[in-house]
């Protein structure tokens, strides 16, 4: 049996005493939200904070305001984002991705907030205490090896968060706020390619709020590879968006992948710019994503498959973003229609 | 333990809780989970534990009236809820209808998940009398079951409902 182990534990009202207590307690403290990511993560012994600051009574982190753009509270679960008025037709890679993180009851609990900061997944790493002592650990915790590639110098866990390649895709901007003041910034910006250090949220800093631009013409579409239709993370993760005219060129565009990477992978897609989304230029895109894709072998099914797939994945992207019919693959692979 | 609450970790904790309608009292140490205070400090042993990692859903019991994992919610975090487990279905000798659907229909076999479905069926129906077999297939994909193949669960969720809105005998 995996207890849990011993914590102190604070229950702040408001951001401001959320953020003191961060400052106060130091590295030794760590915030929890829905607690779905860390507390698996506690059991295992990856990460024994001192002090857990629970935000879960910040009222503030719920709140949901439309303005120029949308603003999402951090603290919102994924059910509750779910339900958010006009997510669907106005952020459907958001709503899609957030369909498709673990499982309803789990969705019930796991905040927005949680799933941008979802610590990175290895199957060298997401293993118990005994299994990852018999291994003599790994570099990601307690060891000094990468166990994936040996001879990496930095550690090579999956970033394996959903929603954030969606609101990467749909130009979202994160607010950080820590007892010393608040920052701004782009979503893609908050990330960097190092399993271990894989987020730019500096220790006390709170991710309290995520902005969404006016969807203004933009469309966009996630998709997303795992072995079952519930529970899996994501093996790979593709969201799309783009701005098109009346006849169907694209005035700008945005591709990001998840789940290749220690990071969301921005692809960049300068090339789809004045052309129109035909067969061929969606396979040109494909094979320009699937190139840069570097799935490592640390999760689920066949690397080579893995990779092999990516170009297939922007295509069902791209095209849902034509306006084809794309339900019946959806539901193939999905087994839902979001 | 409200508001600018701290707990320390030595410390037992004290709290109240609705569990199936009855306000309780407990005292437990500050690290258990839900899953653990259910099972060793109130003796209701019908919530199962699975994989304790929200894996397998054996765990999912309603806390105000959401099916979630008790094995991934601190038991300190649950002052105040309405926390509903499978003890709390049926009346006195009587059967919940989804109880005994899932009897009938043969929806449970070795019996493991059978608690964390019927919860998870139960906050389904309070909220949706009537749902299509897809939509109970989705509401109940975050629990595994490895001996029923599903077809007997969702059917007998399907018999449930429908006794539920009181069209069946």
């Amino acid at each position: 049996m995996m207890r849990l182990p011993w914590f102190d534990y604070r229950a702040p009202r408001s951001v401001e005493e959320a953020a003191k207590i961060l400052a106060w307690e130091g590295n030794g403290a760590m915030l929890i939200a829905g607690g779905t990511d860390l507390l698996p993560n506690m059991k295992r012994r990856h990460q024994m904070p001192q002090t857990l600051v629970s935000v879960r009574q910040v009222e503030a982190l719920k709140k949901i305001a439309n303005g120029s753009g949308l603003r999402l509270g951090a603290g919102l679960t994924l059910t509750e984002l779910l339900a958010v008025r006009g997510l669907r037709e106005r952020y459907r890679a958001l709503a899609q991705a957030a369909a498709q993180v673990a499982t309803p009851q789990l969705r019930n609990m796991g905040t927005l907030g949680g799933n941008l900061c979802l610590d990175t997944r290895c199957t060298y790493y997401n293993q118990n205490y005994e299994w990852r002592k018999a291994i003599d650990f790994c570099m990601k915790k307690d060891g000094e090896v990468c166990w994936v590639a040996t001879a990496s110098k930095r550690c090579l866990a999956v970033s394996s968060t959903d929603t954030a390649p969606a609101l990467i895709a749909l130009g979202a901007r994160v607010k950080l706020v820590s007892a010393a003041g608040e920052r701004e910034i782009a979503l893609a910006e908050l990330y960097q390619n190092d399993g271990i250090d894989y987020l730019k949220r500096k220790p006390d800093e709170i991710l309290t709020e995520v902005l969404l631009p006016q969807p203004d013409g933009w469309r966009s579409s996630y998709w997303k590879l795992r072995r079952r239709g519930s529970f899996d993370f994501p093996l790979l993760g593709v969201a799309a968006a783009a701005k098109l005219a009346a006849d169907g060129t694209v005035e700008a565009a945005r591709l990001v992948l998840g789940a290749v990477s220690s990071h969301p992978l921005v692809i960049k897609s300068d090339a789809l710019a004045g052309r129109k989304l035909t067969d061929d230029v969606i396979a040109e895109i494909g094979e320009a994503a699937q190139s840069r894709a570097k799935p490592m072998d640390n999760t689920d099914m066949d690397l080579r498959w893995r990779k092999h797939v990516v170009a297939d994945f922007v295509g069902y992207a791209l095209r849902e973003l034509r306006g084809d019919d794309m339900s019946a693959m959806r539901l193939r692979i999905a087994k839902q229609l979001v | 333990m409200s508001g600018t609450a701290r707990i320390e970790r030595r410390r037992n904790v004290q709290l109240r809780l609705g569990v199936n309608g009855e306000d309780t009292e407990v005292s437990f140490a500050p690290y258990k989970t839900l899953l653990e205070l259910l099972r060793e400090d109130l003796g209701l042993t019908g919530t199962k534990h699975g994989c304790e990692l929200g894996e397998c859903g054996a765990c999912a019991v309603l806390i105000d009236g959401e099916p979630q994992l008790a094995c991934l919610k601190l038991a300190i975090e649950c002052e105040g809820c309405s926390v509903e487990t499978i003890e709390g279905l049926a009346r006195g000798k009587e059967l919940h209808p989804l109880q005994a659907a899932f009897a009938d229909h043969g929806g449970s076999q070795c019996g493991y998940c059978t608690p964390g479905v019927i919860m998870t069926a139960k906050g389904l129906l309070d909220h949706e009398p009537e749902p299509s077999r897809e939509r109970i297939r989705e509401a109940t994909a975050g629990i595994l079951c490895r001996c029923t193949g599903y077809q007997q669960i969702v059917d007998a969720i399907e018999h449930a409902a429908a006794e539920l809105r009181g069209e069946r005998k």
